[in-house]
């Protein structure tokens, strides 16, 4: 059953995992544009499902880490990433059978389609995240069991750190000084799995749910369709909840300041149409974590929360969001792995600094129907 | 004394003459030529016979222009380029020109080469603190033997240093003579450097159109007897002297719409406003903060090439003049498609059998145009619910495309401009007032005349020891003597915009400052 990746997939994939993103993750151009070099040189490539994975095979999920808007400027060479998994193999004396992304989001969603195609190994069509978070501790991995160490770190002069550490949130903590002494941005391999670990601990599919919902609501720029009801449709038949129109309006103001190397803010959006009077309030850290209106929570971490753009359906990054622009905001119920108590004491609403529990948005959704 | 200022449009060449407090002496409209060098001669012989100025009392000229963007749109006049990435060990995932299509690529070349060098967002070397002489001389010797006739330069954080890149274009010169054009980024181009190499190279490629158009205006000047300065207008609402133009045309691109933006202000007098042109098929709304036309903040593409250019934000909607309104079940639509040109031909007011958003205008008595051929009884068969609908439907359309480029909630005065200003005869929502100036008709080549000279800077800060403040002068100082370099008189020369952004996931204390500084032009 496996699906064979070509550039339009690619395409396909960058506006898939920006709306999964949530808003983070950063700009997708970089990396499409390796992955469709890649394909030009070496032709499709592989994307399995978790479960075409035997119990032994190995898994080496690689990434990058730092800051996007470093790698815009100081652009790679495409073989760090590969570098890193190949001294993970080294040191730990195995050979990946497979690699996967550890998050679905801009940047993350792409590398490992130019390792796959670089190593002639195949990608398996699931994350860690199953969206953006600005965290490596922060995946279904870590979670369940599977330790961020060891890490490999590559930069682009060959520099390298194989790292071991007593947990992930350690991992976390030196790779980012790594990150940052490394230029900013250091190329990772990490959560080196066996097939039986991707099969329990991963969220399935998610790539090839990015590429379907990016294919679908490029094809309403042709069709006309309504891109809400297909993104609704594409959702409702995932391991995902049915999206659900949060609010629509206009965004009257953004405000970001950049504190412990991450940007925070808040977007404020007045309502049109049935929201008409009401104001929407969206808190993002890189990704956007929680939801008002008239202060009254409806949706929040882990569940997605995406802007669109109200014509296109196209989804709008939280640094692209700007003054009058016209935006959807829907909210995507997350699958059960990642909604566990484990899962939100790692990445619930009191994480963030949230004084509330965590209520599921569709609950919170059914609640407000009723009241109608 | 006097200045001319013309403007190189899709449809016209416009000229007017000021005077030194920028009155408008005379304007005049001629058709843009397919060479459009001729089209400039005759607007500049119909600008004289009509004003009756001294050709010897004209002392600066202005020009704005399409030359560039059209050379790369038609993918005609370019020059062949090699691209020159300094990089290494670093850089090379995906290579320069990899987005340009075949037919870009042919008409410019798609030659490239990685070199040694660049450096990290703090200035570090990625390779070495000096390029290696002899690994550029070679590259040089190789572009030499070849059909190549222009450079484009780009080094990797060269916006934060640009050594590398003038050390490159320095060996360039001791191989290739200094005659030989060579481009360099950070002279173009912000942060991000695959938009930056591109909008280098379309420059590069571009170099010859720039001769042409500079040779043609200054032998045209010589045989009217002319004897003045000659700037280009810039894509952000400055002016550059020619000698510069020549060296970096892609900046001309764009200055259309900015020199509409600010020609409207300058005739409303006003520094904060939005403006609003109506022209036939299409309505381009920009926005003005502090006398200069707000910038996109999204990459701009020019014939299918992502550049990071600094383009005026414009807002466009297909309504006009000339938009066609359509009815069905009570549904009425207006544009986006258009009579254009042939309004007075095909609309039924006219005499002919489309109905247009004019028409409509027209049959509520609100607005009156005079020509000999109009005939307002052929309106009469339209129903009173669809000419009402469609003024309606146009209003809320243009008050919608406003409020979508104001940067705040609050009411802005708005100022109409173009032949379709007639499809908003009342008031607008979001505006505190609605403006009509005088000589709209002109307020591109006006805004041409009236263009600053400016200096802008984009760079990243470390702010490890040093104060906010420190690092904020600092940035203003650079663009400050960036403007004066330029021909900006120092006295006038102010910050006109001043931002700072952070950079996500690092825990380092790096701040991206972006800087402009404009003023009088230096007479």
């Amino acid at each position: 059953m496996s699906r064979w990746i070509t550039e339009e997939d690619i395409e396909n994939l960058a506006v898939g995992a920006a709306l999964l993103g949530t808003g983070g993750g950063g700009d997708p151009y970089l990396g499409k544009l390796m992955v469709q070099k890649c394909i030009r040189e070496n032709g499709p490539i592989e994307l399995i499902d978790p479960n075409q994975l035997s119990d032994q095979d190995t898994v080496i999920p690689v990434s990058m880490m730092g800051a996007p808007t470093i790698m815009t400027e100081k652009i790679p060479n495409g073989d760090e990433s590969l570098k890193s998994l190949r001294l993970m193999e080294k040191q730990s004396g195995v050979k990946a059978n497979a690699t996967m992304p550890v998050e679905c989001g801009g940047l993350n969603s792409t590398i490992p389609f130019v390792v796959a195609s670089k190593a002639g190994i195949p990608v398996v069509d699931a994350d860690g995240m199953g969206r953006a978070f600005p965290e490596l501790q922060m995946e279904t991995f870590h979670i369940h069991g599977v330790s961020a160490s060891p890490t490999a770190l590559h930069d682009e002069r060959g520099n390298a750190v194989f790292l071991e550490a007593q947990d992930s949130p350690m991992i976390e903590h030196i790779a980012r000084g790594v990150a940052v002494r490394m230029g900013g941005v250091a190329h990772a391999a990490m959560y080196k799995m066996t097939g039986k670990e991707v099969k329990d601990t991963s969220i399935h599919n998610t790539m090839s749910l990015c590429i379907d919902l990016g294919k679908a609501i490029r094809e309403t720029q042709i069709t006309k369709q309504n891109p809400i009801e297909v993104i609704k449709h594409v959702t409702k038949n995932s391991i995902y909840g049915e999206a659900i129109v949060l609010f629509e309006g206009k965004v009257t103001d953004v405000e970001r300041k950049s504190t412990d190397g991450f940007v925070r803010g808040k977007a404020t959006v007045s309502g049109l149409k049935s929201f008409i009077g009401k104001t929407l309030q969206v808190d993002f850290q890189n990704e956007n974590l929680c939801a008002q209106i008239d202060g009254k929570v409806v949706a929040m971490v882990p569940d997605l929360i995406t802007f669109l753009d109200s014509e296109t359906g196209l989804p709008i990054t939280t640094e692209g969001m700007k003054y009058g622009f016209r935006v959807i905001c829907i909210g995507i119920p997350t699958p059960p792995i990642m909604r566990s108590d484990k899962a939100i004491e790692v990445w619930g609403p009191r994480y963030f600094g949230y004084d509330m529990d965590y209520v599921e948005i569709e609950k919170i959704h059914d609640k407000e129907e009723s009241h109608v | 004394m006097y200045k001319i200022g013309i403007d190189v449009g899709g449809t016209n060449t416009d000229a007017v003459v000021l005077d030194k407090q920028n009155h408008v002496i005379a304007e005049v409209k001629s058709s843009t030529t397919e060479d459009v060098e001729s089209g400039i001669y005759q607007a500049l012989e119909k600008i004289l016979e009509v004003s009756q100025v001294d050709p010897k009392d004209i002392d600066t000229v202005m020009l704005g222009t399409t030359h560039a963007t059209n050379a790369i749109i038609e993918r005609s006049r370019l020059t062949k380029i090699a691209c020159v990435r300094i990089c290494l060990p670093a850089g090379t995932a995906v290579e320069p020109m990899f987005t340009w299509d075949e037919s870009l690529k042919k008409a410019a070349g798609d030659t490239y080469y990685f070199v040694h060098g660049g450096c990290e967002t703090d200035g570090r070397p990625l390779a070495g603190e000096h390029l290696d002489y002899q690994e550029c001389a070679d590259i040089l010797s190789k572009i030499k033997e070849s059909d190549v006739q222009s450079l484009a330069v780009t080094a990797v954080f060269s916006p934060v240093l640009d050594t590398y890149e003038k050390e490159f274009q320095k060996i360039a010169y001791d191989v290739l003579g200094e005659e030989f054009p060579v481009t360099i980024s950070s002279e173009i181009g912000s942060m991000g450097l695959l938009e930056r190499e591109n909008s280098a190279a379309l420059n590069a490629a571009l170099v010859n159109v720039a001769k042409a158009v500079s040779d043609g205006l200054e032998q045209s000047l010589l045989k009217y007897g002319i004897n003045a300065r000659i700037y280009f207008a810039q894509n952000d609402g400055t002016l550059m002297e020619m000698e510069h133009a020549k060296k970096y045309p892609i900046l001309t691109i764009g200055s259309g719409p900015t020199n509409s933006i600010r020609g409207a202000a300058e005739l409303s007098g006003l520094k904060d406003c939005i403006i609003c042109d109506i022209g036939g098929t299409t309505t381009d709304i920009g926005i003005l903060v502090n006398g200069f036309p707000r910038e996109s903040s999204v990459a701009v593409t020019i014939g299918g090439v992502k550049t990071n250019f600094r383009m005026p934000d414009i807002v466009s909607i297909g309504i006009g003049g000339g938009s066609i309104v359509r009815f069905d079940d009570g549904n009425v639509t207006v544009g986006p498609d258009s009579v254009g040109y042939r309004i007075t031909e095909d609309a039924i007011a006219f005499g002919g059998d489309v109905l247009t958003a004019t028409d409509c205008l027209l049959a509520t008595g609100r607005v009156h145009i005079e020509h000999p051929n109009i005939n307002l009884d052929r309106l009469k068969t339209i129903p009173q619910s669809v000419l009402d609908q469609a003024v309606s439907t146009i209003t809320a359309q243009v008050e919608m495309a406003i409020d979508k480029i104001k940067t705040s909630a609050g009411s802005v005065p708005v100022v109409l401009v173009g032949g379709g200003s007639i499809l908003i005869p009342g008031d607008i929502e979001g505006a505190s007032e609605v403006i009509r100036p005088k000589h709209a008709g002109c307020a591109n080549a006006l805004g041409a005349a009236i263009a600053q000279v400016s200096g802008d800077i984009d760079k990243m800060y470390s702010m490890a020891g040093v104060s906010r403040e420190k690092v904020l002068q600092q940035a203003s100082k650079e663009a400050k003597d960036k403007a004066i370099a330029g021909g900006a008189l120092a006295e006038t020369v102010e910050i006109i915009d001043l931002e700072v952004l952070p950079m996500a996931y690092v825990t380092s204390e790096f701040v991206r400052i972006k800087a402009k500084a404009a003023g009088k032009m230096n007479i």
